[in-house]
């Protein structure tokens, strides 16, 4: 019971930042802008997020810290694939590479630890939050056990990542916005010719995207971790845009996909260098590749037809 | 004259070099019909555009109700009370009726108010038009009418008085053409004004109360309907004279070059497209199969020409049968006689960023007559496409050019040049004049029939009806992937708009 509830509470702290970025990517191809730089703007969002809660010593500056570059990153996304209808791809590989060469370069030359941020602590990270009652229900058999065991006890970041879900279905689907968005997605001379600007909608949507990009960003280095180490994303971004096409760009199935992800990594920790039956002993790089592994087998048609938004990958272009 | 609805002064707009309007003066009087038709090109749709606020006009005004309005976006235009119904409808597809009728015009930040309030709305305009679709449908779901239904509701819920369509019946059986025209009639009656946009004479002739005429980007003459002829109209559009007839005599019917037996043949998603279809087509005839799209006729050419598989049934070229099902080989096709016109010319038949010559060899890039040793015989081609462009009379005639920059039919010109130049036996034409202005229509009937004379055999698939019935010396038509008749080439259009809307299958299956 004991390991099966840690390797569940395991499970979500290696989800949150799969399902901020899965959402992420989902706000952007929703409205058809296809977003393969949610590692780098995650990356960038870490290490401002570290730098920033190092230098000021305070959790709630690196988190805007990290929001407020990961926005900027995607608003260079969309200057080149929405402005300039520059492809998205390429746009997207170079944020990537950008992120992931200066944070290293500016970590040394501001901290001069090899790459990394000073270790943060105290007021200066995210700290796990007890559930009201926790402590009392901690003997009750079961339910007690998962409440303050699984539930209780972790980082706000991780309750306003799940609480993300159903905020994000209702923005999609019980919104304005969110139909507009849907649309703009799917058939943007439509939302052209019903009066509507794609260039704003399609701004927007990106903004969403840096926003919660940089939340994934600020979690991996301000409150899972204390402190940024190079390449501390370790393709994560990749993972969530894989589970977005898993969970056909809907929320809640979004959420299922980063944690059966978020459960294989965790496991991969656990099992490490168990011996299992008859196999013996399993390297500890298949083991690290196992979540891959699964991506490719789940993409390669387990999940029915993955139908992305129509317009998904395309700028926009008046037609004469 | 009742008071104007819409005047357009003195607009003009420009694409780079080229003048998509000059100098139009267009004066449209309240509760009409006013047609407006002019070749591809002819800037109908520019025009039309400009008045929506799609684009902005360079210079000139636009009065709406007797006061100058200035129209920036399609939201300006909205407000003004215009509505316009593309020819490429502006819906969502996977979104539901009510989603896209309201979609732009919700009011407020949440939908849930916002989607009663249409739903009721949209039950008045339905008792007022009689126009019925159920909201919750989802569009793709829908047939295109009802599709087309939409887009009116989406204006008239936007308030339109002015409702303008772009080439709407393009789509339509003949049948849905006429509830269309039905509801437009309504719409006249009760004080709209409707601007119809097409280049079927037919139409302004039966429904259009003015009609105004395009030619290379400037109006040349509106007329009352009553007081023109199809004749004048069609003058006016290519500037001289146009046959509108085709001339032809007797097929003279020879030996079976093609025979088709129980093909079936199933699209990537498993539905089938094309069932259980069987003919011949004989060397000097034309064999036309008429159909709505997307009834199996795209299948089923393809299928034949090998660039789609089917599921099982057999064909003979020649008498000697051909690969349907195993391995596609369309080069080995061509080399024994069968030539393909693709009715997509822009996604199968070129490659847009080559150059003309490239274009006028493609597929049979590996002639001998092409090549010098392992490489590209440039000389020869560039006479073989000079040549092509004098006897096609493809304009502009350089052959250096980027194909992108050729209009529409001048690009099915050098598709038809390149097939049938190399004097196939079997030709395969998928709907040639899509697109295609009325003068180069003429041109290319005339060789279609000239192919047919000198011993060829065609078959012939086109969704414009006129075209089958004027070319076909047997008619086909396809309904839901099978042949449910043929006719000959008297077959009255009323009689093949049944078939193609499947009334007689449909008996036939009770």
């Amino acid at each position: 019971m004991d390991a099966l509830v840690q390797l569940l509470d395991a499970t979500i702290r290696v989800s949150v930042p799969l399902l901020l970025a899965c959402l992420a990517g989902l706000y952007s191809e929703r409205a058809g802008v296809f977003d393969i730089g949610l590692e780098g703007k995650m990356l960038a969002g870490a290490f401002a997020g570290a730098s920033a809660a190092a230098v000021s010593g305070s959790a709630w500056i690196g988190l805007l810290a990290a929001v407020g570059i990961a926005v900027f990153l995607a608003l260079v996304h969309g200057f080149a694939s929405i402005t300039h209808r520059g492809n998205q791809i390429v746009s997207g590989v170079a944020i990537n590479f950008i992120a992931a060469g200066s944070t290293i370069i500016l970590g040394q030359a501001w901290f001069r630890q090899g790459g990394r941020t000073p270790p943060l602590a105290g007021d200066s990270r995210f700290n796990a939050i007890e559930l009201p009652g926790a402590a009392a229900l901690r003997d009750v058999p079961v339910i007690g056990t998962i409440y303050s065991e699984l539930l209780s006890g972790h980082s706000i970041l991780v309750y306003v990542a799940f609480l993300m879900v159903p905020f994000t279905w209702w923005v999609l689907f019980r919104t304005r916005f969110g139909l507009r968005l849907r649309a703009v997605g799917e058939n943007p001379a439509a939302v052209d010719t019903a009066g509507i600007s794609v260039t704003w909608l399609r701004y927007r949507a990106v903004i969403c995207t840096g926003i919660l990009t940089g939340l994934a960003g600020a979690y991996l280095s301000v409150a899972q971790n204390a402190g940024f180490v190079k390449d501390m994303t370790a393709g994560k971004g990749y993972i969530a845009l894989a589970a977005l096409i898993f969970a056909k760009w809907k929320p809640v199935p979004a959420m299922f996909a980063c944690l059966l992800f978020g459960f294989l990594d965790a496991a991969s920790i656990r099992f490490q260098g168990m011996p299992w039956p008859v196999i013996g002993k399993v390297p500890v790089q298949f083991i690290n590749a196992l979540p891959f592994i699964l991506t490719i087998v789940l993409l390669a048609g387990f999940i029915g037809k993955a139908i992305p938004p129509r317009a998904g990958g395309v700028p926009y272009v008046k037609e004469r | 004259m009742a008071e104007a609805a819409i005047e357009l002064i003195g607009i003009n707009k420009s694409f780079g070099a080229v003048r998509a309007n000059r100098d139009i003066h267009l004066e449209i009087p309240r509760g009409t019909i006013h047609g407006i038709i002019g070749e591809n090109g002819a800037g109908k749709s520019t025009l039309m555009s400009i008045l929506y606020g799609f684009y902005q006009a360079d210079s000139g005004e636009i009065r709406v109700g007797g006061k100058p309005t200035a129209i920036k976006t399609p939201n300006d235009a909205i407000a003004v009370g215009i509505g316009m119904v593309h020819q490429h409808f502006m819906l969502v597809e996977n979104f539901t009726v009510l989603e896209n009728i309201i979609l732009g015009a919700e009011g407020e930040a949440l939908l849930k108010t916002s989607i009663a309030k249409a739903r009721s709305e949209l039950e008045r305009l339905e008792r007022e038009y009689g126009l019925e679709v159920n909201p919750d449908a989802v569009i793709e779901e829908l047939p295109v009418g009802l599709q087309q239904r939409v887009e009116i509701l989406k204006a008239l819920y936007r308030g339109a008085e002015i409702l303008i369509l772009d080439e709407p019946t393009g789509v339509l059986t003949p049948a849905e053409a006429d509830h269309l025209f039905r509801i437009l009639k309504q719409l006249k009656d009760q004080g709209k004004t409707v601007v119809l946009i097409t280049h079927k004479l037919r139409e302004i002739m039966a429904i259009t109360d003015n009609v105004s005429v395009m030619r290379q980007g400037t109006m040349v003459a509106t007329r009352e309907t009553k007081k023109t002829t199809v004749e004048e109209l069609a003058e006016l559009m290519v500037g001289r004279r146009v046959l509108l007839r085709v001339e032809k005599g007797e097929a003279k019917a020879g030996e079976f070059k093609l025979s088709v037996k129980n093909l079936t043949v199933k699209d990537s998603r498993g539905v089938t497209m094309v069932d259980d279809v069987s003919f011949d087509v004989r060397a000097g005839e034309i064999v036309g199969i008429a159909g709505v799209a997307g009834n199996g006729q795209s299948e089923l050419i393809e299928a034949i020409a090998g660039v789609r598989r089917a599921i099982s049934g057999s064909v003979m070229l020649d008498g000697k049968p051909i690969d349907v099902i195993g391995v596609a080989d369309p080069g080995e096709l061509r080399d024994r006689g069968l030539a393909h016109v693709p009715e997509d010319r822009h996604h199968v038949g070129l490659v847009l960023a080559f150059e003309e010559n490239e274009n006028s060899i493609l597929g049979y890039h590996d002639d001998p007559k092409y090549l010098k040793g392992p490489f590209l015989n440039i000389e020869a081609i560039m006479a073989d496409a000079k040549d092509k462009i004098e006897k096609y009379d493809i304009r502009p005639g350089n052959p250096k050019l980027k194909t992108a920059n050729f209009s529409g039919g001048n690009q099915q010109k050098i598709v038809l040049a390149r097939e049938m130049e190399q004097d196939p036996g079997v030709l395969i034409v998928g709907q040639p004049t899509r697109g295609v202005d009325v003068g180069a229509i003429e041109f290319i009937h005339k060789r279609l029939i000239a192919m047919r004379d000198a011993g060829k055999a065609v078959l012939l698939v086109s969704v414009e009806l006129d075209e089958i019935r004027s070319l076909s010396d047997r008619i086909l038509v396809m309904f839901a992937g099978r042949v449910v008749g043929e006719r000959g080439p008297d077959a009255t259009e009323g009689e093949l708009g049944l078939l193609m809307a499947g009334v007689e299958h449909k008996e036939a299956a009770e």
